[in-house]
């Protein structure tokens, strides 16, 4: 991919600590995201990717470091804050809600852009109808975008893995986050549903303009898609940079091919 | 014939009853996976307030009913404030407990505020055998069974339509499936939990009314709660219609067998067919008729 030209910073983690007990799990990571970009976190097993995320979604308190969203400063982000400011996720073990549809798991995605409060709820009458009727729609775009239509109405827990992880990223999608973050998309995937899943977050990129944060294992779909990417190895960071600096730099060849420690 | 149709009816009528408490364990069971084992205190509390603010303020029939919905309301706040906030992520073990204890403190503030004498509770549902029946079908039926069986009716109808409908119903359902992606979707639990116990609260005050108008509103009313548990074993711990339709087997169950089986026993069946029934299911169904198959990895 030539290179993009970048927005202004929408993220960035300064000097992140996170410690479960004993175990380090992310030591003095700092890196930014800017409005637009594709920005990819890669790192062995093990490396913090996932941690990194839940940080910045809120799931994960970090003991030291700050982040700076939109350009507010926090300690630290609560889920629904970061929900509410704009943060929507996927997750690495796909998290949807099995019990309900593939419309009803949208929809759900929307619960922050449905404001009608629980009076009219319970009635189901006037502006909650109305409201329904409207996010309705916007839930029906998406699953025309995501070529879902299909399977509407069936229940996410009986499809197939790859459906699964399209349905997560059509929930994801519904809150119009500004920024999306993806924690391997395309794990468990055949090649050809990895391109389908390449092409619908290029297209997000590009249609919505929405910035992606991207973990990711195969380095191809990686190095394709990524304006920038930063490397953790054992929760330290090893590298930040376009792909092609990241693919040259010794460390991390190192990290990912394994060197004999002396 | 006519005098089976009677005790079956009647039994039903009974069953109606006990799904009316079952409901409201079955909608905090769904929404965070604790068995409030307060339900039946919650339906002997909201009696008492309603009977409180219409003997001792003297209120009217429908402001008594509405101030009553309020306190539920308010009293789920302060449960989701003092107590489940604090218990977030323990085992279910202990949030059990804490509703053991949630259960003394509520009996003993019902019985601080309101007094702990048996309480006539009037509130103009119909009493007496329905006369229709009777004179149509030569079939005996209370009045007040029939109301009773057409608000439970009336409320799972309600239930199911803003569970599955509304923007709340669906992100309660989604917390009841999955509590980290529920949270990155920007629910917020705490919102969830008093609105779940709110209407469990509710539905504790139907309960409670039906009951109440029924047999007096009296502190033995509490121990209801403990034949809506073979109900659920029944019907299934996360099912709306399982809780109904439980409550209607154990409520025709005991009573065919107290009538044509207790001859042979010395009676008192009644008593115990209920959870006799629940053990069966405990052996051969235990996720109940309606429930969900919980399979455990070991």
């Amino acid at each position: 991919m030539s290179e993009r030209q970048l927005g202004d910073t929408i993220l960035e983690v300064n000097n992140i600590g996170l410690s479960f007990g004993v175990m380090k799990v992310l030591d003095d990571i700092s890196f930014d995201i800017k409005k637009g970009e594709i920005r990819s976190i890669i790192g062995p097993n093990g490396a913090g990717k996932s941690s990194m995320l839940n940080v910045i979604n809120g799931f994960y308190h970090p003991q030291e470091g700050t982040i700076t969203f939109k350009g507010e400063t926090r300690k630290a982000m609560a889920p629904h804050v970061a929900a509410s400011h704009g943060i929507a996720r996927t997750f690495q073990n796909i998290a949807l809600f099995k019990g309900m549809s593939t419309l009803d798991n949208i929809m759900t995605g929307r619960n922050l852009k449905m404001k009608t409060n629980i009076f009219w709820q319970a009635l189901h009458l006037g502006p909650a109808r109305k409201e329904e009727l409207e996010n309705r729609e916007a839930a029906e775009r998406i699953i025309d975008f995501l070529d879902i239509q299909a399977i509407r109405k069936k229940p996410v827990g009986k499809l197939p893995y790859g459906l699964q992880k399209r349905v997560e990223l059509g929930r994801a999608l519904a809150a119009e986050p500004e920024l999306l973050l993806l924690d391997e998309p395309m794990a468990g995937m055949n090649s050809e549903e990895k391109e389908d899943m390449s092409r619908f977050i290029i297209d997000v990129n590009d249609e919505f303009g929405t910035t992606i944060a991207l973990i990711e294992h195969d380095m191809g779909v990686v190095m394709d898609l990524s304006d920038r990417v930063v490397v953790l190895d054992y929760g330290k960071q090893l590298a930040d940079g376009v792909p092609d600096e990241v693919r040259a730099n010794q460390e991390v060849i190192d990290a990912y091919l394994g060197v004999p420690h002396e | 014939m006519t005098f089976f149709i009677e005790v079956t009816l009647s039994g039903l009528m009974a069953g109606v009853m006990y799904s009316l408490v079952a409901l409201g364990f079955v909608l905090i069971f769904k929404a965070s996976g604790i068995f409030n084992f307060a339900q039946g205190v919650m339906a002997l509390f909201a009696a008492l307030t309603l009977v409180g603010f219409m003997d001792e303020f003297g209120m009217p029939i429908w402001l008594a009913i509405i101030g009553t919905i309020a306190v539920m309301i308010a009293l789920a706040w302060v449960i989701e404030r003092v107590m489940l906030r604090h218990l977030v992520n323990q085992e279910p073990i202990i949030l059990f407990m804490a509703t053991i204890g949630l259960a003394y403190v509520l009996e003993g503030l019902g019985d601080i505020l309101w007094g702990s004498d048996v309480k006539m509770l009037d509130i103009g549902i119909p009493q007496g055998a329905s006369d229709w029946m009777l004179d149509t079908f030569d079939i005996y039926i209370e009045k007040l069974e029939i109301f009773a069986a057409a608000t439970a009716a009336t409320l799972v109808i309600f239930l199911a339509i803003f569970f599955q409908k509304t923007r709340i119903g669906r992100a309660l359902r989604a917390v009841a499936d999955d509590h980290q992606a529920a949270l990155s979707v920007g629910i917020s639990l705490h919102t969830i939990w008093v609105i779940v116990w709110s209407v469990s609260g509710i539905v504790a005050l139907v309960a409670g009314i039906m009951w109440g108008s029924k047999s007096g509103v009296q502190f033995s009313l509490s121990l209801i709660a403990l034949k809506a548990l073979p109900v659920l074993i029944l019907g299934g711990f996360t099912s709306v219609p399982g809780a109904i339709i439980g409550g209607m087997i154990i409520g025709v169950g005991e009573k065919l067998a107290e009538v044509y089986l207790g001859p042979f026993v010395g009676g008192a069946l009644e008593n115990w067919f209920a959870y006799m029934l629940a053990l069966a299911f405990l052996l051969f169904r235990p996720q109940g008729l309606f429930g969900e198959r919980i399979i455990e990895r070991v």
